[in-house]
């Protein structure tokens, strides 16, 4: 194993008792003090989570939007300067390549969050697909730190920091802005369901930005949050997590996201694939689940017919401190969906209760 | 800096074992064992009346990332469990050695617990 990378607040983590993992190649902190805590902190209130490993990248030129409508699977046309657009890209087989957001900063300017496992891979594989398109594309990931305010509290955290006024950045929005004297672009998104920010700002200004959005954050209930929660929260809330309910081998159609897969819009990467699969229905279909029991159903248990035959595997699987059960997705052949389904989880079989996510309310932006 | 009291014995696999003069003992998972489980979602625990023998899986600890066995540190027939553990399994991490126990034995033989590390002997352990 190389070297970890790490991100402009390393120090900050270590010095506020992040306990630190390799996250897909990363030094990250999974926790502060527990995960479940910080989990409801932002449920309730509010938490701050350093995301400056995903990547960044720019694609400009009088064909970015042409390249972009020919390398994702949503209709970009729709976007408009200071919109924001949740997408996949896809292999010509129609596996996922990753998901990322579109941001259209002005005409012929968008960038790119892209995950951050997938840097190397998706820089290359989108300079790759952008030959012959009169646009550039620039990996910025270096240059960016990234930090998510997320949960009810989140909006009136901010708002002390910063004299641009949030209210009028609706969800899935952005500005330009200046964050506790840091200049950011201040995003409405998040990957937990809850309302809240993430704020793009130069790498060398994020230990300095965290720092003043703790040091105001005590009377909106601010807690320091890390990977763990992250990723509990945003499998109760229904997103997908690359290599996990999305991958190479898994289609945006089989994880149940055509609301991002636009045939009106013309021929993209995978289109002809994508369109066979969602005309002549999927083999197998990401579905959720949660099982009205404590123990965890972790990715990759076999998932079981009534007659005991293996009809599918989990791929994510953790406890909603929320609901207080096991909840998680599976990948399900179709066919068995009719039928009741159930794991084996140490001798005990336990019956899997389909659901739709989010498993708990969320308030709308 | 972990927990490690002075009147308990201690297994290698983290468990550790009050003996009563009666000879039963309460055991339950170290504060090192909690702390690097992290938050503990499910404690799964044999019916009372179960034999064990030593060095035996009696259970499971689940925390958020993973489930990890735990060993009977001796023999014995469990003659009580930790009701509170069912709804509340936090409080293994919680007060690992007190209100966090997790079973109680009917030792097969207490002379048994004598063989196990003391204190000092388990703090070297975890280093």
């Amino acid at each position: 194993m190389g070297v970890l990378q790490t991100t402009p607040l390393n120090a900050f983590h270590r010095s506020h008792g992040g306990r630190m993992v390799d996250f897909a190649g990363w030094d990250m902190p999974v926790q502060y003090k527990s995960i479940l805590e910080e989990h409801k902190a932002v449920r309730q209130r509010c938490g701050l989570f350093d995301v400056s490993h995903m990547g960044e990248a720019d694609v400009q030129g009088p064909e970015a939007l042409k390249f972009l409508q020919h390398l994702v699977t949503n209709d970009c046309s729709k976007l408009f300067p200071g919109r924001i657009l949740y997408t996949v890209m896809c292999y010509p087989h129609g596996g996922v390549v990753d998901d990322l957001l579109v941001y259209m900063r002005g005409a012929d300017d968008y960038l790119l969050c892209i995950n951050a496992g997938n840097i190397a891979k998706d820089i290359a594989w989108i300079q790759e697909q952008a030959k012959g398109f009169n646009c550039t594309v620039t990996d910025r990931s270096a240059e960016y730190a990234q930090l998510a305010i997320q949960g009810p509290r989140a909006a009136e955290l901010v708002q002390t920091l910063t004299e641009v006024n949030l209210t009028d950045i609706k969800y899935y929005h952005f500005t330009n802005g200046v964050v506790a004297g840091v200049k950011c672009i201040i995003s409405r998104t998040g990957y937990t369901g809850e309302d809240g920010f993430e704020l793009y700002c130069p790498a060398a200004d994020g230990a300095a930005l965290a720092e003043a959005i703790v040091a105001a954050g005590a009377p909106f209930g601010l807690e320091l949050t890390a990977l763990g929660a992250r990723d509990s929260l945003r499998l109760e809330a229904g997103f997908p997590l690359y290599g996990h309910e999305i991958t190479e081998h898994i289609t945006p159609i089989t994880a149940g996201l055509g609301w991002v897969v636009k045939f009106d819009k013309g021929p993209f990467i995978g289109s002809d694939v994508l369109k066979t699969e969602k005309e002549k229905g999927s083999a197998q279909k990401i579905v959720f689940f949660k099982t009205g029991d404590r123990r965890i159903v972790r990715a990759e248990t076999p998932v079981l017919n009534e007659a005991g035959t293996v009809v599918g595997r989990v791929v994510s699987g953790t406890l909603s401190p929320i609901i207080n059960e096991a909840i998680g997705s599976a990948l399900v052949e179709t066919a068995a969906l009719k039928e009741p389904l159930a794991v084996d989880i140490r001798g005990t079989k336990l019956n899997l209760q389909l659901v739709k996510p989010p498993f708990v309310p969320l308030k709308k932006n | 800096m972990s927990n490690v009291p002075s009147d308990l014995k201690y297994a290698k696999s983290h468990e550790w074992l009050k003996v009563a003069a009666d000879g039963t003992a309460t055991i339950g998972i170290t504060d090192y064992a909690q702390n690097s489980l992290g938050d503990i979602t499910f404690v799964q625990v044999p019916k009372v009346g179960a034999a064990l023998k030593a060095g035996e899986t009696f259970g499971v600890v689940e925390s958020v990332k993973a489930a990890s066995d735990v060993y009977a540190p001796v023999a014995g027939t469990v003659i009580e469990i930790n009701p509170a553990l069912d709804a509340n399994p936090e409080k293994v991490n919680q007060a690992p050695y007190t209100d966090g126990w997790m079973l109680k034995l009917k030792l097969a033989n207490p002379a048994d617990a004598g063989a196990l590390l003391s204190a000092d002997e388990y703090g070297k352990v975890i280093g």
